[in-house]
């Protein structure tokens, strides 16, 4: 092992470029380093949780009681809209990055990723693109208030703010695209020699899969956004149909990139989930190849399943019935998933810490929140369901407990790498069970709210649906305090903490990272490692 | 631990999961909301409402068995009960299983699903047809056939109480936002069809009872249908995101027997030839400014507000603007036609001549306005036709 990792602590000083790193401020914006871009992407994606919660939290106030309390119906608009656009773009799909930057060159045994510069450029575009999308709410005409799905005609009667969201949404794609390509070069280039890709980490697969998803769709919701832009400002009719154009053309387009976008966020939390529960359970993942060959299948079926969002537009039946069979097939690569992990669990010796808790939060409500996806599967039912608090708590509850979570898990499962301090496992506990009970409380009323007729983005209700509304504001606003304890954790293990990390941390952890000091040095990896499977991995052991 | 004891602990788990999802699926009715996805009054919502029951009980049966093998093992297979870890890592025999059951069930699930989906597609052989066109922020139906058109909009009480603290307890307000001025009215027991459209952005035309919704898009006219077999009053909302005022263009529809139906069709050809004779005469400025105001209230002062002053910049102001107090052609062709890409719609479609006679004669002379033009709804009619 020390012929692996060395001492890559004593390289570092006399290598070549760093006796004159910059420090302060110029050390963050120069970075070229994975790690500290790693950082700069998850701090940056922890403050967008923020403010696009205390934009939810406004939501759950208004939806509190009936009647409108505090604010008016356009700015209730307007707070869905960017709840979504920054959660979506802001938190988790950032937040995703960063781990891919922090762990991917550790995991493959690379020394860094493979276009550092460019690394650099796809994080900084974003501070920008985002002060400019929050920048709407204070313009005269205000934000955006059509939705994040951003339908026209509706959203082509934004004011002028609305250039500055199109150019937001442009900037946000070329930091994702950079991101991917960054992401598939150094997988592709830079894994230990021994390294196969039927080697790599579940975590990596599902990334890569992942970068090539965003390359693919990226520049499809640039190009919608373009001709939205155009209809808007230079009087094309793309979307007009006064002009011979189709509003419903949109739609498509939008969602040929929406679908596979809700597999962007949640297929590295399948890979992050794959990772924490064989290491807490101390047994190798069960069906390594069949989670890859799940993940590609899921990834695949995601092109070709966009209109199942788009039941009520008036689809000819040959096409409904299509989009309809396509999404009921996805639930047979995700269930391979589910019971894979359950396995991996079966007969271990499981140990209950933090990340633990997560991720096993993670398998129990992502699966509600995919039960309730194959019920909106059945196109005549959907006809019921569709844009009502239902949906709204099937896509709450696999990006919530089901995206978040699994970057919680990921966060608390990483952190004393990333640190060498061990977190308040105490505390950990406490925010896990917390944001569980009350994530719970927030969104699972919303099942029985859409079910009994109430549509989703209204400001305001018949009084019929009062007392789910309450019990989901109450969770909602527990939920998001809830959320400062992570940050009090995370601050405390940085700055406070007591307890040293040891290099492989958790009893039952394998792979690449685990064999390096802890705190994981500025450099790792200068020199390629020898892979000792046995030891060091968890999953594919019959492969070698 | 034995065998016999591990099987006492998984029966024990499978009987909280059971016991976790019966409290989730009766938790609204233990708690006196009686909530689920209504049954409905029409043949495609008693299929769509038994569809969402059969794949709701599949996915808590596929749910308990998950979580039960899932707390079972987080119950008796940890470290702290001196669990050593097992080695195996794959069972093809399991993963050839949990793939091809999950694919039977579906195969099967998919039968019925296609059937309905068949039937709901099918909106021929209709007795009547009705077409109806979503605008911001109400619903516009005509009865094909029958000269009948009309406008449906937010009731006034509701109106009143939903403005930004209004201090109006919507609870005292009979069905709070799901109340309209003049209702769809439908005969019991014909088959109906619906086209759908609208006019200036996306809305979908919902009455949960009826079991489907279906989007109002511009430059489409999609078709549905229905049969509604009992009489009574259903209520629904705008499903699609359609601007400010979304939560406020509720859908409601009377079902009458077909008898009743048949009155209520002649009363409105009666109110028809009263409505076209007010706009043949010739009306004062006191008449004007009196409907002025209650048109205004109900179509204009959402977005202009009731003082005039508007929601700048998005929704200008009326007092002491250049359009309602400059040329009157200018300010008839903004209202008779609307702005394109604004909220602001062509008002011919939906108000009659004495309607926007009296609406213009009123917001040219409140506010400050006080311009002293007065608009006769002959006027109107005439721009109209031409």
């Amino acid at each position: 092992m020390s012929s692996i990792a060395g001492n890559p602590d004593t390289h570092s000083h006399d290598h070549h470029d760093h006796g004159h790193a910059p420090t302060g401020l110029a050390r963050w914006l120069f970075t070229t380093n994975h790690k500290d871009i790693g950082t700069l992407y998850l701090i940056f994606s922890l403050i967008m949780f923020f403010i696009g919660g205390a934009m939810a939290m406004v939501i759950r106030a208004e939806l509190f009681m009936p009647g409108l309390q505090l604010v008016e119906p356009d700015f209730f608009n307007q707070m869905t809209t960017m709840h979504a656009l920054i959660m979506v773009f802001g938190a988790v799909m950032p937040a995703w990055v960063g781990f891919a930057n922090w762990m991917i060159p550790m995991m493959v045994g690379a020394p860094d990723m493979a276009l550092p510069r460019m690394n650099n450029w796809s994080f900084w575009i974003l501070p920008f693109a985002f002060t400019m999308l929050l920048s709407t709410l204070f313009m005269d005409s205000g934000g955006p208030a059509a939705g994040w799905t951003l339908y026209p005609p509706l959203s082509l009667q934004t004011g002028d703010s609305f250039a500055f969201v199109v150019f937001a949404v442009h900037m946000m794609g070329i930091s994702s695209i950079m991101g991917s390509i960054n992401i598939i070069a150094t997988i592709m280039n830079m894994r230990a020699p021994d390294m196969t890709l039927m080697r790599m980490p579940l975590f990596v697969w599902t990334w890569l899969i992942t970068a090539y998803l965003l390359i693919a769709v990226m520049p499809v919701l640039a190009g919608a956004v373009t001709m939205l832009l155009t209809d808007h400002f230079f009087a094309t009719s793309f979307f007009n149909a006064a002009g011979g154009g189709d509003p419903v053309m949109f739609q498509h387009i939008f969602w040929f990139f929406g679908h596979p976008e809700v597999y962007i966020m949640i297929l590295p939390a399948f890979g992050v989930v794959s990772q924490i529960i064989p290491t807490f359970s101390r047994k190798p993942l069960f069906g390594y190849n069949a989670m890859v060959y799940a993940t590609a299948s899921i990834a695949f079926l995601s092109f070709i399943v966009w209109a199942h969002h788009m039941f009520t537009v008036g689809m000819p039946l040959q096409g409904e019935l299509f989009f309809m069979y396509a999404t009921m097939l996805i639930a047979v690569p995700t269930g391979v998933k589910v019971f894979n992990w359950v396995s991996t669990m079966w007969k271990g010796a499981m140990t209950f810490e933090t990340p633990m808790l997560f991720a096993i939060g993670f398998v129990v409500l992502f699966t509600i929140g995919g039960l309730s996806g194959l019920m909106l599967a059945i196109a005549a039912a959907d006809l019921q369901y569709h844009d009502t608090y239902f949906v709204v708590a099937h896509f709450h509850y696999v990006l919530v407990p089901g995206a978040v979570f699994a970057l919680m898990a990921g966060a608390y499962y990483w952190l004393p790498k990333w640190t060498g301090n061990m977190y308040s496992e105490k505390w950990g506990k406490i925010h896990f069970w917390l944001s569980t009970i009350f994530v719970n409380v927030l969104f699972f009323p919303q099942h029985y709210l859409g079910l009994a007729g109430m549509p989703r983005r209204i400001p305001d209700y018949s009084p019929q649906f009062a007392d789910f509304n309450m019990w989901s504001s109450i969770g909602g606003f527990a939920f998001g305090v809830t959320q400062l304890i992570f940050v009090g954790v995370i601050i405390h293990c940085v700055r406070g903490s007591k307890a040293k990390a040891t290099d492989q941390v958790w009893e039952g952890a394998r792979g690449l990272e685990w064999t390096v000091p802890s705190p994981a040095p500025h450099h790792t990896f200068d020199t390629p490692p020898v892979l000792d499977h046995a030891t060091w991995e968890h999953g594919n052991r019959e492969s070698h | 631990m034995n065998k016999e004891n591990s099987f006492i602990v998984a029966i024990a788990v499978l009987a909280a999961m059971c016991a976790a999802f019966w409290l989730l699926l009766a938790a609204p009715a233990l708690t006196g909301n009686e909530i689920n996805m209504p049954v409905g009054v029409t043949p495609q919502s008693v299929t769509h409402y038994e569809l969402h029951m059969i794949i709701l009980w599949i996915c808590v049966v596929i749910g308990i068995l998950v979580f039960t093998a899932m707390f079972t093992s987080i119950i008796l297979h940890r470290k702290s009960r001196g669990q050593e870890p097992a080695t195996f890592s794959h069972s093809t025999k399991a993963e050839i299983a949990w793939t091809v059951i999950p694919v039977l069930i579906l195969v099967a699930m998919a039968v019925p699903a296609t059937k309905a989906l068949v039937v709901m597609e099918d909106p021929s052989g209709a007795d009547m047809t009705v077409k109806i066109t979503g605008y911001q922020w109400k619903w516009k139906y005509e009865y094909i056939d029958e000269d009948i058109e009309f406008v449906s909009s937010l009731k006034a009480e509701s109106n009143a109480a939903r403005q930004l603290n209004s201090g109006i307890d919507p609870t005292s307000v009979d069905n709070y936002l799901l109340d309209v001025d003049k209702p769809l009215v439908l005969p019991v027991g014909k088959k109906v069809k619906f086209l759908i459209t609208a006019d200036d952005v996306l809305h979908a035309w919902w009455v949960p009872d009826f079991g489907w919704k279906r989007d109002a898009i511009p430059g489409y006219i999609n078709e549905s249908w229905t049969i509604i077999e009992q009489p009574g009053t259903y209520r629904g909302q705008c499903a699609e995101l359609c601007g400010k005022d979304h939560g406020f263009m509720p859908v409601v529809v009377v079902a009458l027997p077909e008898d009743e139906y048949r009155q209520w069709v002649s009363e409105q050809r009666g109110e028809a030839i009263v409505a076209a004779a007010a706009s043949e005469r010739e009306w004062t400025l006191p008449e004007l400014m009196e409907k002025g105001e209650q048109v205004y209230a109900s179509q204009c002062a959402t977005c202009h507000q009731a003082d005039g002053q508007g929601l700048p910049p998005a929704f200008p102001a009326l007092a002491g603007s250049a359009i309602a107090t400059g040329s009157l052609k200018e300010h008839l062709e903004v209202v008779l036609k609307g702005r394109e890409g604004t909220a602001m719609q062509a008002f011919e479609d939906t108000l009659t001549p004495s309607d926007i006679a009296a609406a213009v004669t009123y917001t040219r002379n409140a506010f400050g306005n006080e311009t002293g033009d007065l608009v006769q709804p002959a006027t109107i009619a005439d721009a109209t036709k031409g």
